[in-house]
């Protein structure tokens, strides 16, 4: 049966997303790689927040990226798993947060 | 990571493993499981085979494979069990050489630790009599390792000799990793004292250079970036200047390429540098205006092909007290796979980026 899901070669011929649409892949490249260049944040900063945000949307492939760059970049184990944390406390946090509205909703309907 | 972690305390010849022999390591380099290109063949590809010096300008001498280290890295398979060092003989010769053959512009002393070698101070007085500008690869470690290295400091500067030393990371932790235990320490007191005697300082003409080299089976990153780092870092830590970072790749050789295949990172390692393969850094590859001349005077076209035992391919002119500059100036440059190490990314050689 073929592999269908996430399957650790296809983050190599993510490029290849230009087959079916030039234009939009091209230019979400080129966005791409402005937005990993040293700027106001170093490269190395933004390695970083690429590794939480990674593992706050779950991807993959994103996370092998980023985990092999960071790692590159210099930061420890301990820097890196850090960050994880702190995706981690802001999708809780998240999740938490709205337990207010919940509080609000149930306060307004109990007698 | 774990096996990189693992400290060796030995070099790969003491315990015997086959890897510590030239023609296995060759074997290894040439069996290209993935069918990747070959590096002579991307070199015809380019317009560069065969690959021609440009200059003899840069006289690099291995003065023995003896190190207080034993690197997990270290493609030399140095360590304090390797007993082959330069006689005083074949300095002798090497001076008679340099004499001769004015083109040469820098002396580059490496290792092991080139200053364990009994006749280092003598070669490098003879060679300062000659009026060329010398590089001692010092290892840092030296300098503390015991009081008659303490000194040091104070020799480089009296022959205005130029600085590089290794300094994996500016992190204890990564240093230490790659280096062994308290390296990292006795790293940074050595830098001090280099410091101390006017190393380093903007503008000093007495120049410290420092090597970063990936301590796992990755590429260097961005040279200027991490450069910037370093100088933060050492600054602020434990204020340390220096001059230049020189980011290095790992080249699979000895007890790197050891350590590739036992934590299989060998294949992803070989694929990463082969796609990252740059024709700029190619045509600036540092064996184009070095030349190597081991422990016992043989010649090599780079310290890596040294290791691997690949004698220049001019029959007549293999060691030094046969050198004939014009014959060695005609030669084609020997190529293996490992050569992919030079060419990747920004390149690497001995100064670091080339590209
Ligand atoms: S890398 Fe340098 S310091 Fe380390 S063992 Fe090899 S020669 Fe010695
Ligand atoms: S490994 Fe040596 S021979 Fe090969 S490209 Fe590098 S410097 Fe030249």
């Amino acid at each position: 049966m073929d592999i269908n899901y996430y399957n650790a070669d296809d983050l190599k011929k993510f490029g290849n997303i230009v087959e079916f649409q030039k234009e939009m892949g091209e230019k979400f490249f080129g966005y791409y790689g402005e937005v990993f260049k040293e700027g106001a944040l170093t490269a190395r900063e933004k390695s970083l927040i690429a590794l939480a945000v990674a593992h706050a949307v779950q991807c993959p492939y994103c996370i092998d990226a980023y985990s092999s760059d960071a790692y590159e970049k210099g930061y420890s184990e301990s820097q890196m798993m850090e960050a994880v944390h702190v995706a981690a406390a802001i999708r809780g946090g998240a999740s938490l947060v709205h337990g207010v509205q919940m509080m609000n909703k149930v306060k307004k309907i109990s007698l | 990571m774990s096996e990189f972690v693992k400290i060796k305390l030995k070099s790969l010849k003491a315990t015997a493993n086959s890897l510590s022999k030239a023609e296995h390591q060759l074997a290894v380099l040439e069996q290209n499981p993935t069918q990747f290109t070959p590096f002579h063949s991307q070199l015809n590809t380019i317009g560069l085979r065969p690959l021609r010096p440009t200059a003899l300008e840069v006289f690099q001498v291995n003065l023995g494979k003896m190190c207080n280290q034993v690197c997990t890295h270290c493609h030399v398979d140095a360590g304090p069990d390797r007993k082959e060092i330069m006689t005083k003989e074949t300095m002798e010769t090497i001076i008679e050489v340099l004499k001769a053959n004015p083109t040469f512009k820098i002396v580059d002393m490496t290792g092991g630790a080139p200053e364990m070698n009994p006749h280092f101070r003598w070669f490098v007085e003879e060679v300062s009599k000659l009026g060329i500008q010398m590089y001692v690869r010092c290892n840092l470690t030296i300098i503390t390792a015991n009081k008659k290295y303490n000194d040091l400091p104070e020799f480089f500067k009296k022959h205005k000799i130029e600085v590089i030393s290794s300094l994996p990371f500016y992190s204890k932790n990564r240093t230490d990793k790659q280096r062994g235990d308290g390296v990292f320490e006795s790293s940074i007191k050595a830098l001090q004292m280099l410091n101390e005697v006017g190393y380093g300082k903007e503008d000093s003409e007495l120049k410290l250079n420092l090597v970063y080299n990936p301590a796992g089976a990755f590429l260097p990153p961005d040279q200027s970036a991490l450069e910037k780092e370093y100088k933060t870092a050492l600054a602020n830590d434990f204020g340390i200047s220096f001059n230049n970072l020189f980011a290095i790749t790992n080249l699979p050789v000895s007890r790197y390429l050891d350590y590739l295949i036992t934590s299989e990172n060998y294949e992803d390692y070989m694929t990463k540098l082969i796609d990252a393969f740059n024709p700029t850094a190619a045509e600036n590859v540092m064996c184009r205006n070095t030349i190597s001349i081991g422990w016992d005077g043989y010649i090599y076209d780079c310290d890596f092909n040294q290791m691997l035992e690949l004698k220049v391919s001019n029959p007549t002119t293999q060691h030094i007290s046969t050198f004939n500059a014009s014959a060695l100036q005609d030669r084609s440059i020997i190529v293996n796979n490992h050569c992919y190490g030079c060419t990747a990314g920004s390149g690497s050689s001995c100064g670091g980026a080339v590209a």
